[in-house]
């Protein structure tokens, strides 16, 4: 039985119309916090931007388990292009997580901070995939030591999660504690928001991305064919 | 606007900023498998290709 996919046009109406209403939230209807005051906006899309990293590197593990595990020949690719989302996202976390700092710590970066050094960590962990897979010519080698190297990284999640309650002299916002999330009202309803946006967002430019990579590979395949 | 609006609006326009620049790249990238696409296609002999009609590739 074959999976019903939602189209791709869909899912890119559907992150622009929950982009937008995640902004109109963010600056119109979510109130300015106590602590951090107008800057805490950031906080929005930069947790949301995170946690979408996250779930693109765990996706990556997943597709790199069934590639090892079930020889599926479609889950190398998808793997590496949710590795290449998750740091694209990853990306997005530095620079507005870096920005945030300017703002509420005056600095744009504190190396003495574990959680900003074990994410960092984790960026170049990912980074250096792409060193190792492209250093090897394509086959089941390079899908191979990808997969697994992609499975390895995903250990360094929860470190990094973890990580935000390792703040020493600085403080750094808790999202989540073991009571649940630790705001309530209009800002935890503009955190949903923004966080299904993100995630929706990750996901259509993943379909996208894979619909071009996937497109491409029966491409050369036609082209030898031909030859 | 104050310094921190500057901030804020900054880190948002980043996201929005990279986000475009990967769409832009991605579509770039689809443009030049669509001229692959026809390139392959102007090999393929016409009536091979009345006989058999194509099927528009599916992305995503």
């Amino acid at each position: 039985m074959g999976r019903t996919r939602i189209p791709l046009p869909a899912l890119a109406v559907s992150s622009v119309v929950l982009v937008t209403t995640a902004l109109a939230f963010v600056f119109f209807v979510a109130p300015n916090d106590q602590t951090l005051g107008f800057s805490q906006r950031i906080f929005y899309f930069h947790v949301s931007i995170a946690f979408a990293a996250y779930a693109c590197f765990i996706c990556g593990a997943w597709q790199a388990l069934r590639h090892l595990w079930k020889r599926d020949p479609r889950a190398d690719l998808a793997s590496y292009v949710c590795v290449h989302q998750g740091l694209i996202f990853g990306t997005m976390v530095l620079i507005t997580g870096s920005i945030w700092a300017k703002v509420a710590w005056g600095r744009w970066w504190i190396w003495s901070e574990d959680e900003l050094v074990l994410f960092l960590v984790l960026y170049l962990f990912y980074c250096a995939y792409f060193m190792l897979r492209f250093s090897i010519d394509p086959g089941p080698q390079r899908a191979n030591l990808s997969a697994v190297y992609a499975l390895f990284g995903v250990v360094l999640i929860p470190v990094s999660f973890s990580a935000i309650r390792l703040a020493k002299a600085y403080f750094h916002p808790q999202v989540f504690t073991l009571h649940g999330p630790n705001f309530g009202g209009w800002i935890l309803v503009t955190y949903c928001i923004a966080q299904v946006a993100m995630l929706v967002l990750a996901y259509t430019l993943y379909r996208l991305e894979i619909g071009g990579k996937r497109l491409d590979v029966r491409l050369r395949r036609l082209r030898e064919a031909l030859a | 606007m104050s310094t921190t609006e500057k901030y804020v609006t900054a880190a948002y326009c980043v996201v929005f900023a990279l986000v475009l620049v990967y769409v832009l790249i991605l579509s770039l990238k689809l443009q030049r498998l669509e001229r692959e696409v026809d390139e392959l296609a102007g090999r393929v002999p016409d009536e091979d290709a009345a006989e058999a009609p194509q099927e528009p590739a599916r992305v995503g």
